[in-house]
């Protein structure tokens, strides 16, 4: 296809996505180097027949002109990075010159805002992922075996945790797991302990998250997985069942590796998302006890009246070099593919 | 099947108790809020026994009936959530309409480009669609207020279309690329140009694939939060962020069924949709899933 034509075919496409994906990378690294402007404060005289007092408050008008300036707000270089809601390096190095032994210095270290975020980010990513997939082809074996006539069926039920909003998936288990709702009391009393809740116990919440995460990413790897099942030669697996290998050795030793590249692809797709897990913590109140990278960014950019462009900026900015980070052992793959191919 | 393959009882038993678990914990969470959104919020949060839930004892004494549509009543007249529906129902389907549109000539030259930077297009729409939505929201808030063009649906419209295509290129791409590249060569051959050929060539065949990958695009514009919730004004919201907002709004006023009518208002296209295209979901993601 020659150049121009290509080029005219795939314009559109191309165009969307630098006005809206590349230029806002762009946008957000410069706003992550502003700060938003102090206060203008202005002190009035307040006379009444009792005497005068003097009080200080925001010059809102002065505050305008000066947004009207300068959106962005003032430049502040790294000022963003380094202070205590992103790398807080000063508060790192407090704690690693005075500290009472490694726990101790975890235990702070994750109770800044960025680490906490990056601690359940990471544990959420590494761990949903794994557990998912290996839910996902617990149930396709499972599935595999059912008569025909009972696997579209299951199949429509098994798909609905992953199609379902995020938002309102999270809604629904959040519910059930109110201290008054039907699991949340359950728990209670399972436990005899009628504190227990998700706002009251950190633990809980971390699994309640990571067992919402499993099941709503189970699905996807079912789906693939079970495709890729019907796939694998039957040969294979007959001839193996003749020599004697058992049905464990069956799926140790042709399934899997069958499915190995399937694997990678799932795996690849469902660490991706898993790093941007947002909504379940908006959906379980969860912040208390566990946020995410994205639900830091968020949470800047909410604030009704003074929303925090810069500090949102600079998680986002991590954010991206954390994906960047995640992506690079498949993009290096690629490439040396790519260039092996091209040879 | 043959005797050296059938299973042995209990492995049967297993195989089946682990499917009844696993259904179980699929789906009963759905048929549990669908059946407490006709309850009263003193049976749906019973503080004595969820067993109040399922007889609707409270439900009875403060309505008269088993069941009450209060919660819907509440969502859909009193805080006007048929408007959040019309508003869901105009980006979905303008997100679908162009990022299909856009997605499909740009699949379709990514497929039939032998040139290098075809796959370079293809490795940075994979990187875009890794980069969480929450900070490119962050990087179009300011822009948007300058421009004056925040919280309106046409804004909203192209940057979910924009997020949406380098998964649409993707899935567009390897499915063009399973369609043989004879069949528009040869309508080149006979004196077509381009974009003759797709028209008169391509575009016949192409539905199966574009379907599919609507019901995706339409799935990530209906299952959108972050970006909606952050650029849509207060009147202009959708139903997912609309649904956010009952629940900072409602909660202290002890209707917290608003929010649970709403949510299940909210799953019921969605339903529908795994319903009646259950089978090219399924095809879609494995086909995703083959060629990625």
């Amino acid at each position: 296809m020659p150049h121009r034509i290509f080029f005219m075919f795939i314009f559109p496409s191309i165009l969307a996505m630098v006005l809206f994906i590349s230029l806002p990378i762009v946008s957000v690294v410069v706003q992550s180097l502003f700060v938003q402007h102090e206060a203008v404060l202005i002190t009035v005289e307040n006379c009444t027949p009792f005497g005068c007092e003097s009080q200080t408050r925001v010059d809102t008008e002065a505050m305008e002109r000066l947004r009207e300036e300068q959106p962005l707000g003032r430049f502040a270089g790294f000022a963003n990075y380094v202070n205590r809601n992103h790398l807080a390096i000063d508060e790192i190095g407090a704690i690693l010159a005075d500290n009472q032994g490694f726990g101790d210095v975890l235990s702070r270290v994750f109770n800044l805002p960025l680490y906490k975020a990056l601690s359940f980010t990471l544990v959420y990513c590494f761990l949903v992922t794994p557990l998912a997939m290996a839910l996902g082809f617990a149930i396709a074996l499972a599935v595999n075996t059912l008569p025909g006539l009972l696997k579209g069926p299951t199949i429509f039920v098994s798909i609905l945790p992953m199609i379902i909003t995020p938002l309102i998936g999270s809604l629904i288990l959040a519910w059930m797991f109110n201290p008054s709702g039907i699991l949340g009391a359950s728990l209670q009393s399972l436990t005899g302990d009628p504190t227990l809740s998700l706002r009251a116990s950190p633990t809980l919440t971390w699994i309640v998250l990571l067992l919402y995460g499993i099941w709503t990413n189970g699905p996807f790897s079912f789906v693939v997985f079970y495709a890729g099942l019907q796939t694998v030669p039957q040969d294979t697996v007959e001839s193996a069942r003749i020599d004697g290998a058992s049905r464990w050795e069956v799926i140790r030793h042709v399934v899997i590796p069958h499915l190995a590249p399937l694997a990678t692809f799932v795996a690849l797709v469902q660490l991706m998302d898993n790093f941007r897990v947002f909504e379940p913590i908006v959906g379980f109140s969860a912040e208390a006890n566990a946020t995410s990278l994205s639900w830091l960014v968020f949470n800047d950019l909410v604030g009704q009246d003074s929303q925090l462009f810069g500090s949102a900026a600079a998680t986002s900015v991590v954010t991206i070099v954390g994906v960047l980070i995640l992506l690079a052992p498949v993009l290096r793959r690629t490439w040396r593919e790519f260039n092996r191919k091209a040879v | 099947m043959s005797v050296a393959t059938r299973r042995p009882a209990t492995l049967n038993a297993l195989i089946i108790a682990f499917l009844v678990i696993w259904i179980i914990a699929a789906a009963f969470p759905f048929a549990w809020t669908v059946w407490g959104s006709f309850k009263v919020e003193a049976d749906f949060f019973s503080r004595q026994s969820w067993w109040m839930a399922i007889e609707g004892t409270r439900t009875q004494a403060q309505t008269g009936a088993s069941f009450t549509l209060a919660g819907y009543e509440g969502a859909w007249v009193q805080n006007e959530f048929w408007r959040a529906a019309i508003n869901t129902l105009i980006v979905t389907v303008s997100v679908t309409c162009i990022s299909l549109t856009i997605g499909t000539l740009g699949g379709y030259a990514l497929a039939r480009s032998g040139y290098r930077y075809a796959f370079w297009i293809l490795i940075a729409a994979l990187i875009f669609r890794a980069m969480p939505h929450i900070t490119l929201v962050s990087g179009y808030m300011l822009p948007f207020f300058q421009l004056n063009i925040w919280g309106v649906l046409p804004t909203t419209i192209i940057v979910l279309v924009a997020i949406n295509q380098p998964f649409t290129l993707w899935m567009l791409h390897s499915f063009f690329l399973s369609i043989p590249k004879d069949l528009d060569e040869s309508a080149l051959v006979d004196g077509c140009t381009r974009f003759q050929a797709f028209r008169m060539v391509i575009i016949p065949v192409m539905w199966p694939g574009v379907i599919t990958t609507g019901l995706f695009s339409f799935l990530l514009a209906y299952n959108d939060f972050a970006v909606t919730s952050m650029l849509l004004s207060q009147e202009n919201q959708t139903m997912v962020p609309k649904i956010a907002s009952f629940l900072g709004s409602i909660q202290n006023e002890g209707n917290v069924m608003f929010a649970v009518a709403a949510v299940v208002s909210a799953t019921v296209p969605l339903f529908l949709l795994v319903l009646f295209f259950q089978r090219q979901i399924v095809s879609g993601l494995t086909a995703g899933a083959v060629k990625g």
